[in-house]
């Protein structure tokens, strides 16, 4: 499957990363033969198998409602890259999303 | 001529569930906290921890699922929605996606005529809510409170079956309601804990196809959300009627002066990427979870209707007062329990009570009166011991200002026990009489519908207290001995 530059251009985007020149061809290359590799693996035929989502059959253990503070207000914002002392500070977003 | 266009609206309703403990980690959700002191490394979104379902946030998303007869899925499994925003700091927010927790459903709205609507429900599913971004604060950077992250939330999504803002406001209404009566979210739109997002296109009447669908956000009231359609149905309308094309976008309102405005387009549509979440094995519903949870249900405002129109023969209108308000409903239960005059319980709820709390700006959980002492009162009126009037005008507003008397104590200090004494009501119908001679006569000649007349003003000179039977026993017998 041909995956053209643009579309490298939009996954890196939706990643926040960036590509240009080597590096973008590079990209392009590994995506195609990743999805080469996935174009082989189609081939099984999986008629009436069931999806398989998760690797084991563990079912999910619920917790109590209960409240446990285990970190300071100081320590949460002690690894931000940019803090104050009440928030954590981001550079300026203007387009909203979600 | 210009084209009639009708509209097509779908709501998406994200409630906060009210539970103590977010979705996932142990931290608190209580509202108001200084920023980022509600925070764990789970919502922070560090790297090597791993979330826990929380089990009241489940159990309140069946509530809400069974209350509105929805379908409940056994096997629930979880997704990451993927995108890069500062509020969400793991970069993708736990939902869930092909498998939400609850299908089909309805919710029956009651339209300006009367008439009812079944507003059909698509799906209900549990997600986690984000941070908050502040953008106003500061110059240079964008602020963010991580408190709020990781907060459970469900999101009732409803089929494109609503028509005009009118039907929004009364489907907003009626959800608030439920999650008050369920205990599951205080409904409070103007703190978020409630949030409406509106999906609006326009088509020539009779269309099947829709338009081009808008989606409208930041409406923090229900009065908002009927304004934000009724302004987004006529500018689409007036839009394709001048020649244009509805661009689909999403817009923001404006409460200052009702308008929409553009926010996005669509066109940049994110892809999300949702992928199923490998770090929460699936969650299992059985019949035993299911059966516990409806155990502890409580009695909805539809039960609560039937029951007080058939078993306490409230009307259509009395019923709908009471059980519009949870509070109020359990309140008219206690009452009626000490004193089961069911028409002047309800009377008093939406009479005096109510007048009394909206002139205070309280709710009926805030009422300093207990259901005993109402019932005192409404006993002391029953057995005639005080008239009505004397009760809601003098001996509630006293005891709103006392409400460690009961009723009794104060009809005695404030003198306002019904006069019983025939001899001293005699003596003001015999004034009464000699004051309007003509009108004894004309009452003689025939005219007995001014008995009313003579008994009320026996009441006026009596300041209310005489006994109403008495008094008006007596009247008649001095008209009568001609």
């Amino acid at each position: 499957m041909k995956i053209t530059e643009k579309r490298v251009q939009e996954l890196a985007h939706l990643s926040r990363l960036q590509f240009e020149g080597e590096s973008l061809k590079k990209m392009q290359n590994d995506l195609e033969d990743i999805l080469a590799m996935c174009e082989k693996l189609k081939e099984v035929d999986t008629t009436g198998v069931e999806p398989l989502i998760y690797l084991t059959d563990a079912e999910t253990v619920l917790r109590e409602d209960v409240v446990i503070q285990t970190i300071t207000h100081e320590e949460a914002l002690r690894n931000a890259p940019k803090a104050d002392s009440d928030f954590f500070r981001v550079p300026k977003v203007i387009d909203g999303n979600g | 001529m210009e084209t009639q266009f009708e509209a097509v609206i779908g709501l998406e309703i994200h409630v906060q569930l009210q539970t103590k403990s977010k979705a996932f980690s142990a931290d608190s959700t209580e509202y108001g906290a200084l920023p980022n002191t509600q925070v764990s490394p789970i919502s922070l979104g560090h790297p090597g921890t791993l979330p826990r379902h929380n089990q009241a946030a489940i159990d309140n998303a069946i509530k809400m699922g069974l209350a509105l007869n929805c379908d409940i899925r056994r096997v629930n499994r979880y997704a990451r929605k993927n995108y890069f925003y500062a509020d969400l700091p793991k970069g993708y927010q736990i939902t869930q996606f092909d498998t939400p927790l609850c299908n089909n459903g309805a919710v029956k709205i009651k339209l300006g005529d009367g008439t009812t609507k079944d507003i059909r429900l698509t799906r209900i599913h549990m997600e986690e809510d984000t941070g908050k971004s502040m953008h106003d604060q500061d110059l240079n950077d964008t602020l963010v409170d991580y408190n709020r992250a990781g907060t459970a939330l469900i999101e009732v999504v409803t089929e494109p079956d609503i028509k005009t803002g009118d039907e929004a406001y009364a489907f907003v209404t009626e959800i608030r309601r439920l999650v008050r009566y369920l205990d599951i979210c205080d409904g409070n739109m103007e703190e978020g804990s409630l949030r409406c997002d509106a999906n609006i296109s326009v088509m020539p009447v009779g269309s099947t196809t829709f338009g081009t669908k808008v989606e409208v956000k930041n409406m923090n009231s229900i009065s908002n959300v009927k304004r934000a359609i009724d302004f987004e149905i006529k500018r689409q309308t007036e839009l394709i009627n001048a020649g244009g094309t509805v661009d689909g976008e999403t817009r923001g309102f404006n409460g200052l002066n009702g308008s929409t405005f553009s926010m996005r387009k669509k066109e940049a549509v994110n892809d999300y990427r949702y992928f199923p979440e490998p770090d929460l094995p699936p969650t299992i519903v059985t019949e035993d979870y299911l059966a516990q949870v409806r155990a502890t249900m409580p009695e909805l405002p539809s039960t609560l209707y039937a029951r007080f129109t058939e078993q306490y023969g409230l009307s259509d209108y009395d019923a709908s007062v009471l059980v519009d308000d949870k509070q109020s409903a359990l309140y008219f239960e206690e009452v009626v329990k000490h004193a089961p005059k069911y028409k002047q319980v309800s009377n008093w709820i939406a009479g005096p009570i109510r007048g009394y709390l909206n002139e205070n700006a309280l709710g009926m959980e805030d009422f300093c009166l207990s259901p005993g002492q109402i019932a005192g009162i409404i006993e002391l009126i029953e057995s005639n011991k005080i008239s009505h009037t004397a009760a809601s005008q003098q001996l509630f507003p006293a005891l709103t200002q006392n409400p460690t008397s009961t009723p009794e104590e104060l009809v005695a200090s404030l003198g306002l026990a019904n006069i019983t004494d025939s001899s001293f009501i005699d003596g003001l119908v015999q004034e009464v009489l000699a004051n309007f001679p003509d009108k004894v006569a004309e009452y003689r000649a025939g005219k007995l519908g001014l008995l009313g007349l003579f008994v009320g003003e026996v009441m006026k000179r009596s300041q209310g207290k005489a006994d109403p039977k008495t008094a008006n026993a007596l009247v008649k017998a001095a008209l009568e001995q001609a």
